[in-house]
């Protein structure tokens, strides 16, 4: 089996041959290609710019890997400020004794995701490590992104009276990941959600401009994600418990695991955050596209309790919905 | 709608709700001895919708909770010892001496491993002849079973590398130590689900014939903690102070032979420590000296140290219902789940954080 030797890393023949061979190949347009120190590019008026590095274990799972993940997580970032994402750079480290297949299953995964989501991969950067420095592959992506709205969406924009709304069933993505690395096996294989939302988020924005939130739950899920909007805004978030879409087996692996699907990471998720006179609209947008056909309102802002996040449970009762200290562990019974 | 919809019917919670509050005389002080049920009664919000006259108590039912300090010390003090340690994940960032954590251990090179089964660890000895692998056998009737089980597999297969550091608590010994306390101001008590489908019922019948509360084993659905609730109420109206089991659709009266049978073949009854209370005679389990080559506490030649009480700490208060924890001089000040100094605070399940996680 052929294997990612350190060699390849070294900037020298080996380097170039895996460059030419392999990531061009996948990844190659006319600004990559020129294969210049760094990319050229022209962009106009403001932009939205973030980076992610992606460490996923497994590297391979159900519904994707790290090298879609690597794509759809920065898309998706860059878009939820209310830009059309152009353009990333990726960074790969990769371990020693990589099996060469895996590497180039990874790529070419990168480079349809890229072509998918209609962003250019246009600078890019490999090193080898000896065996044990990191696990595998870590992917570093960086995207840019154009901001087509006049005012940009911010996680400190929620106000009382604006309705909740998220994309659809939630915790797909870390059960789907946790299921794999523990060895468990569902009835009903769960898929991670992973996907690019640029495309959805565009059509939304164009039609409501007047979108004053937009997040993807990714590390720490839901709740985490609603946390932070309640704190960054200073408002409640008022979340109906019955109406959050959650798939009947991913709460099942869950109440397995001792986990709470409300903390574990989406992929292919957003929450959207705006005034109720459009949630409607919004609604019918995001189910009009297969990524937000189970779109649905789950709650409301208020601003009785700022900065928390309440929970309105199917009994009546009310509790909050706290964020967590550090990972979900699970328990003993 | 399937069963387990069921017992959680909004309609049905509500009728139980209004029948427990319209029938109440008096006030109802119930205390529950099982974490599931802390979470439980907390994120169904059922403790949202109770009356002020019905005073929910947590009691010491959190195994990590009342796992002691001077046996985290013990857990510590193997990761030093470069053995591979196996745990269930809530021990993690339970604090020993000097707040150091397992998690803690872990980032200064302990190998921990966090498993889902005793059996996993099992699997990890037989992965890794040339290391010792020590699971932490902590937790009540619901667990020992299965750790006891893996021992009696690991001398079947002539696995020589792994053992159990043994620090498994039962609970009806503590159940009877904390009803003996005469300050203790309970009226009721939720029995846990979990650990009756191990033991059954009998053992729980002193609280009625020798105390006289009434005790009711339950789900942990809201429809199961409710319908408890109010056979509590009607139990008290009627004066017919009984242990009853209601979750019969799991646990039998009798509970699980096979499971206390294993249980007793390689663990004998001893005296344990717990994290708040202090010394409960007959309520851990040690290894029987026939699988003492399993008993991490021999193979690695450890002894208990004594460790000091943590200063300011009101987590026995707490444990034993005479406290409620927003009450505690050190509750979201200086203890927060980010850093916890006492058990209640710990453990996802222990009674505090559930107050500081999910109380508006």
């Amino acid at each position: 089996m052929e294997r990612v030797l350190l060699d390849y890393g070294s900037g020298g023949k080996a380097s170039h041959r895996l460059i030419g061979e392999l990531f061009l190949k996948y990844l190659g347009n006319e600004i990559l290609d020129r294969l210049d120190d760094a990319a050229f590019l022209e962009i106009k008026g403001p932009i939205s710019v973030s980076t992610d590095t992606f460490t996923v274990d497994p590297i391979f799972f159900p519904g994707g890997d790290i090298g879609s993940l690597a794509v759809h997580g920065t898309v998706n970032d860059v878009a939820m400020l209310g830009a059309r994402p152009r353009y990333l750079t990726c960074g790969f480290i990769l371990e020693e004794g990589l099996p060469m297949a895996d590497l180039e299953r990874i790529v070419q995964s990168m480079g349809n995701a890229a072509r998918e989501a209609g962003v250019l991969v246009v600078t890019g950067d490999t090193k080898v490590v000896p065996k044990g420095a990191v696990d595998k592959i870590f992917i570093n992506t960086t995207g840019i992104g154009e901001i087509f709205v006049d005012e940009a969406p911010s996680g400190r924009r929620a106000a009382p009276g604006d309705a909740i709304l998220i994309s659809g069933f939630m915790g797909d993505h870390g059960l789907a990941i946790l299921s794999k690395r523990e060895g468990l096996t569902f009835e009903a294989p769960v898929l991670s959600d992973c996907a690019s939302l640029n495309h959805l988020i565009v059509r939304l924005l164009e039609a409501i401009p007047s979108v004053h939130v937009l997040r993807d739950p990714t590390r720490g899920g839901l709740a985490t994600t609603l946390n932070e909007i309640a704190g960054q805004s200073g408002v409640e978030c008022r979340i109906f418990e019955s109406k959050i879409p959650v798939r009947p087996e991913v709460t099942g692996g869950c109440s397995f695991l001792g986990l709470d699907p409300l903390y574990l990471a989406n992929e292919g998720k957003f929450i959207c955050i705006l005034p109720q006179e459009h949630a409607e609209a919004a609604l019918a947008i995001m189910r009009s596209d297969p990524l937000g056909a189970d779109a649905v309102q789950i709650g409301e802002v208020r601003g009785e309790h700022p900065g928390k996040v309440v929970l309105e449970t199917p009994l009546g009762g009310t509790r909050l919905m706290d964020m967590l200290e550090g990972e979900q562990l699970p328990r003993i019974c | 709608m399937n069963l387990f919809d069921n017992f959680k019917d909004p309609q049905l919670c509500k009728t139980l709700l209004d029948r427990i509050h319209a029938e109440l005389d008096g006030e109802l002080r119930f205390m529950e001895v099982c974490g599931t049920h802390t979470v439980s009664i907390f994120r169904s919000g059922v403790r949202s919708l109770l009356s002020d006259k019905v005073v929910h108590l947590s009691g010491p039912g959190c195994p990590v909770c009342v796992t002691h300090d001077s046996e985290v010390a013990a857990f510590l003090e193997l990761a030093d010892k470069n053995a591979i340690i196996a745990t269930f994940g809530d021990l993690m960032r339970v604090p020993g001496p000097e707040k150091k954590t397992l998690k803690s251990a872990q980032a200064e090179g302990a190998r921990v491993k966090v498993v889902y089964s005793p059996f996993d660890a099992l699997k990890i000895a037989q992965d890794n002849p040339g290391d010792k692998i020590v699971f932490l056998g902590v937790g009540f009737e619901t667990t020992a079973p299965a750790i006891a089980a893996t021992v009696k597999v690991a001398r079947e297969q002539g696995i020589t590398n792994f053992s159990v550091l043994c620090f498994h608590k039962l609970v009806p010994p503590a159940l009877d130590a904390l009803v003996a306390d005469p300050e203790l101001q309970v009226q009721a008590f939720l029995l846990p689900g979990h650990v009756s489908a191990i033991i059954g019922v009998e053992p729980y019948r002193f609280l009625a014939s020798k105390y006289g509360l009434p005790a009711v084993v339950a789900g942990f659905e809201p429809v199961d903690i409710l319908q408890a609730l109010y056979m509590f109420v009607t139990m008290r109206n009627e004066g017919k102070i009984e242990v009853v089991n209601a979750y019969t659709r799991v646990v039998s009266d009798g509970g699980n032979p096979k499971a206390v049978s294993v249980m007793n073949e390689v663990f004998s009854p001893c005296d344990a420590l717990w994290r708040g209370i202090g010394l409960i005679p007959g309520s851990g389990l040690t290894i029987r000296d026939e699988y003492a080559a399993y008993d991490a506490m021999r193979v690695f030649g450890m002894e208990l140290r004594d460790v000091p009480e943590i200063k300011g700490c009101r987590c026995g208060d707490v444990l034993k219902g005479k406290m409620s924890p927003e009450k505690c001089p050190l509750f979201g000040k200086a203890c927060t789940p980010a850093s916890p100094v006492g058990p209640c605070m710990v453990s996802t399940e222990g009674s505090c954080a559930a107050y500081y996680k999910y109380r508006i």
